[in-house]
């Protein structure tokens, strides 16, 4: 937490899915000042940036406030989907794991936001 | 009054004795079980072009022998299953047996049909109906000549017809996840149809607990934090006002925490304004959680709007044929060894005529489990060489099949795992969905006991 940046998987817990050949990647933070930290600095150019391995036409982020969380549809990320995709990662299970690796600039008040903090 | 509905199955094949842990340990009204995912009345359409008989979830047959003792201990315990698949009279015939074999014959089991469209496709077609693809609104055309199934997800009212007729198990073809619990809920309470957010919260509850395990624990990036082994599956109560709570059996492993039951609420959904289900069309950006105590978390504030007027429906085509075949490849030239030998594999294809219309080709253990993230470590000491592909043609796929057991004596050395065999060819169903107008659907269902069904032709 003195590093200059920090792992969005110390500030929230990520699940992807998919429909098609889209995957989607909802992020649910520990905390809500944390969900109100990520809403700000995890735009959906950042989560398609990325992702640009996967080539997504498009990143869509959607905000559900009450839940804490933000979901990121990737469109036509999936090479063709499961039905068709040639990757060991037909449906795309790997990418909630792997975004909570994106590394994001430090907030002062970190510590409220981790999950342990009162 | 509370109707509890559990969740022992998320997908054909998941964990085959979680049906009866959880009835062993946890008194429900309902138990649902999900057995089809986008692409699984593919594969039961080749299962049933080769056996008439064929086409269901066979896993369900075991389950219902299994959980037979608690079916006859448990009086108020009723089930809702997906498990028919594409043939669900076959599925209900075989369950059938199983239950008047172990005195449960009187059971009222009811199949619901009238997902399939297969036999409607052409004439659908002839009265200038398109198929459009949900994403594209390309026009299904040509690639109609190939399909293999097309199945309307059905929404609750069949489910709850039957039930309502008196049925204690309802075996369906293909319908919304959700439904499973929303007929349940109708049943009960006695909601009328456009009853939005009774219907919304239904919905909800059985977003939540159709995965089964990834409500409770499973599936979490926090995994190290529940005991998984003896991992409960999740149990819905539902009452009248469309509240609900999100538990597990006590004692079993997990947990339920606000944290778990959020992450499978935004699992697999587009836009969460605007939830589509055959039954209702959901909101989950009003819904609220709160944990009510260790593993019991509220969902509320669930709201929807009308139905959709028309039917999702899930079509599958032939579509050419893959293949993938992985060796480990050993040694401290391990990254540049394995590309190697894929140029091989790809060289020999080549020099037999052979062009693949697609190969992919993975590093595994050097980071290529997600494309394009990261360049391989330096350090590596072994990875494993998958490669994969597709062709329209059969020959094609199957060429390169053949081509990884030669690597054995006329490849580098530091080459292991052929003792998995040959590569099996695969065909390729490509997935197409669309959607069809509502009346063009017509969902039925028919009860009969156990033994009446034990005795039925499959093709009554």
């Amino acid at each position: 937490m003195h590093d200059k940046t920090i792992a969005l998987g110390e500030l929230a817990t990520a699940r992807s899915g998919d429909k098609g050949n889209h995957a989607n990647v909802a992020v649910v933070a520990w905390r809500q000042i944390g969900y109100q930290f990520l809403q700000e600095v995890l735009t959906a150019e950042r989560v398609a940036e990325f992702f640009q391995g996967l080539e997504p036409s498009r990143v869509d982020r959607f905000e559900l406030p009450k839940l804490g969380s933000l979901n990121f549809l990737l469109y036509d990320a999936l090479d063709g989907g499961a039905s068709r995709s040639l990757r060991t990662d037909t449906q795309g299970k790997l990418l909630g794991t792997a975004l909570l690796d994106l590394q994001l600039p430090v907030p002062d008040n970190v510590t409220e936001m981790l999950p342990g903090a009162p | 009054m509370t109707l509890r509905i559990a969740n022992a199955a998320g997908f054909w094949g998941d964990w085959p004795s979680a049906p009866r842990r959880l009835l062993e340990t946890a008194e429900v009204d309902f138990l649902t079980l999900e057995y089809l995912a986008e692409l699984t009345l593919s594969i039961m359409a080749r299962q049933r072009k080769k056996n008439p008989t064929a086409g269901y979830a066979t896993d369900f047959v075991t389950v219902s022998e299994d959980i037979a003792p608690l079916l006859r201990s448990q009086s108020q315990l009723k089930i809702v299953t997906n498990a028919g698949g594409l043939n669900p009279i076959a599925c209900a015939h075989e369950v059938g047996k199983v239950l008047a074999n172990q005195r449960l014959g009187d059971v009222p089991i009811g199949v619901v049909r009238g997902d399939d469209l297969l036999p409607q496709l052409e004439d659908l077609g002839s009265q200038g109906y398109e198929f459009p693809h949900l994403d594209s609104g390309e026009p299904l055309g040509k690639l109609g000549e190939r399909v293999v199934s097309a199945n309307a997800y059905l929404g609750a009212e069949p489910i709850c017809r039957g039930l309502q007729e008196g049925a204690r198990i309802v075996i369906t073809g293909r319908v919304a996840d959700a439904s499973l619990t929303v007929a349940p809920a109708v049943d009960r309470f006695g909601w009328s149809w456009d009853d939005w957010d009774s219907l919304a919260a239904a919905s909800v509850a059985g977003h939540i607990i159709e995965c089964g395990a990834q409500a409770t624990g499973g599936y979490s990036t926090d995994w190290k934090s529940c005991q998984l082994a003896n991992i409960g599956y999740p149990i819905a109560e539902i009452d009248n006002e469309g509240q609900i709570v999100i538990t597990k059996p006590s004692g079993s492993g997990g947990r339920v925490t606000r944290q778990t039951v959020t992450e499978q609420l935004v699992y697999e959904i587009g836009d969460p304004a605007a939830y589509l289900t055959p039954d209702v069309v959901v909101d989950f950006t009003t819904v609220e959680l709160a944990a009510l105590a260790e593993d019991r978390v509220a969902v509320r504030g669930a709201t929807g709007r009308a139905a959709p007027e028309s039917y999702k429906v899930s079509l599958a085509y032939a579509d050419g044929f893959t293949a993938s075949g992985q060796l480990l490849v050993f040694g401290d030239d391990c990254v540049v060894k394995a590309k190697v030998v894929a140029g091989l594999i790809e060289e020999r294809l080549h020099q037999d005529g052979y062009e693949l219309a697609r190969t992919h080709v993975e590093l595994l253990g050097a980071g290529d489990g997600l494309p394009g993230q990261q360049p391989p470590p330096e350090d590596l000491r072994e990875v494993v060489l998958r490669v994969a592909v597709y062709d329209p043609r059969r020959e094609a796929v199957a060429a390169f099949t053949r081509q990884f057991a030669p690597l054995i004596t006329n490849g580098p050395a530091g080459l292991g795992g052929y003792a998995q065999g040959r590569p099996s060819v695969r065909p390729v169903y490509s997935y197409w969905p669309t959607t069809v107008p509502k009346e063009f659907v017509v969902p039925e269902i028919q009860v009969f006991a156990a033994n009446t069904w034990a005795e039925k032709q499959e093709n009554d």
